[in-house]
């Protein structure tokens, strides 16, 4: 995250009128009249709304205008979506919760969702994992994150060589169109994982 | 907690891995939406499943607000010999529905 921060703000920077009002700052800091244009402008056209509006007003604030600047560019995904929801960072902190340290690979777990959903509130899930299911290896649990509803955790199903096959299906809601992730812990500690992306049309969850 | 759907064979053969589905009438509120008012209506949740077989717990499923209404769960388990199995749903308020269905071994 702090990496990618400023590679946003950077590109939105040098990309849209925020280059001017730099070179402008470094040459003569006193012209406000000229740095207040610019911002006057930028409530017109495109790239930046209320903030970029309100803070012309301010006039004399020259780093605070970058600095909102980049906080819109670096806190974008954030503040557009106002309401407390999972995302990739709490998504990643859940599976690291789960899995520790050890490496997480890809394969044996087949998640099976439809890729495009009509309806969230309702949508048919299957796991199932390439596992002989006896005594000395079997699969211990199947856990179920998703990026985008309010919170990452979906469900968490518990099995065992009785089970017979490493195989569970449920239904789930969906909040937005996104990423599921299903991830499969065998009894020797190791996890493995599966994807699926997900088209939502109808949301669930926070709508009504 | 109200109806609730069991399917599973009533007859198996020793060693045969059976397909079970369990369906719970129940809204699983999610705690995130409101009411006509704006007000939050509250967390009410199954938040717990288990399937015990012969006394022994074969499948248990840690349920959160992103499963649908009407908890939908498809599970499977070896058929080791003619006894009941034990369904249970644990709600938010520890309330449990338990349901039993005996099945027949060959």
């Amino acid at each position: 995250m702090p990496i990618r921060r400023p590679q946003i703000s950077l590109s939105a920077l040098g990309g849209g009128e925020g280059r001017g009002e730099v070179g402008e700052i470094q040459a003569s800091p006193d012209r406000t009249a000229h740095l207040t244009l610019p911002v006057a402008d930028a409530t017109g056209p495109l790239p930046l709304p209320p903030q970029a509006g309100g803070e012309g007003k301010l006039g004399g604030y020259r780093p605070t205008r970058r600095w909102i600047l980049v906080a819109a560019a670096g806190a974008g995904l954030p503040s557009l979506a106002p309401k407390a929801t999972a995302t990739e960072a709490t998504l990643a902190e859940a599976i690291r919760e789960l899995t520790g340290e050890a490496p997480l690979e890809r394969g044996r777990v087949t998640l099976e969702l439809p890729s495009i959903v009509e309806n969230g509130n309702a949508v048919p899930l299957t796991v199932s994992v390439e596992s002989p299911m006896t005594e000395a290896d079997h699969v211990e649990a199947i856990h179920i994150f998703n990026q985008k509803n309010p919170q990452p955790y979906v469900a968490a199903f518990h099995l065992g060589p009785r089970a017979g096959k490493a195989r569970v299906s449920t239904r789930i809601r969906l909040a937005d169109s996104q990423r599921v992730v299903a991830i499969a812990r065998l009894n020797d500690g190791s996890f493995w994982s599966d994807s699926a992306d997900v088209i939502v049309t109808l949301a669930a969850c926070t709508e009504q | 907690m109200a109806r609730v759907l069991i399917n599973l064979p009533e007859r198996a053969k020793r060693g045969e891995i059976i397909e079970i589905k369990t369906l719970l009438q129940h809204p699983m509120e999610t705690g995130y939406r409101l009411d006509s008012n704006g007000a939050k209506i509250p967390r009410d949740i199954v938040n717990l499943f288990a399937c015990t077989y012969n006394g022994e717990e074969v499948f248990r499923a840690e349920l959160f607000p992103a499963i649908a209404a009407n908890p939908f769960i498809a599970f499977s388990t070896i058929a080791t010999e003619s006894d009941e199995l034990v369904f249970s749903w644990t709600d938010d308020d520890g309330q449990t529905r338990t349901e039993t269905r005996k099945i027949i071994v060959e």
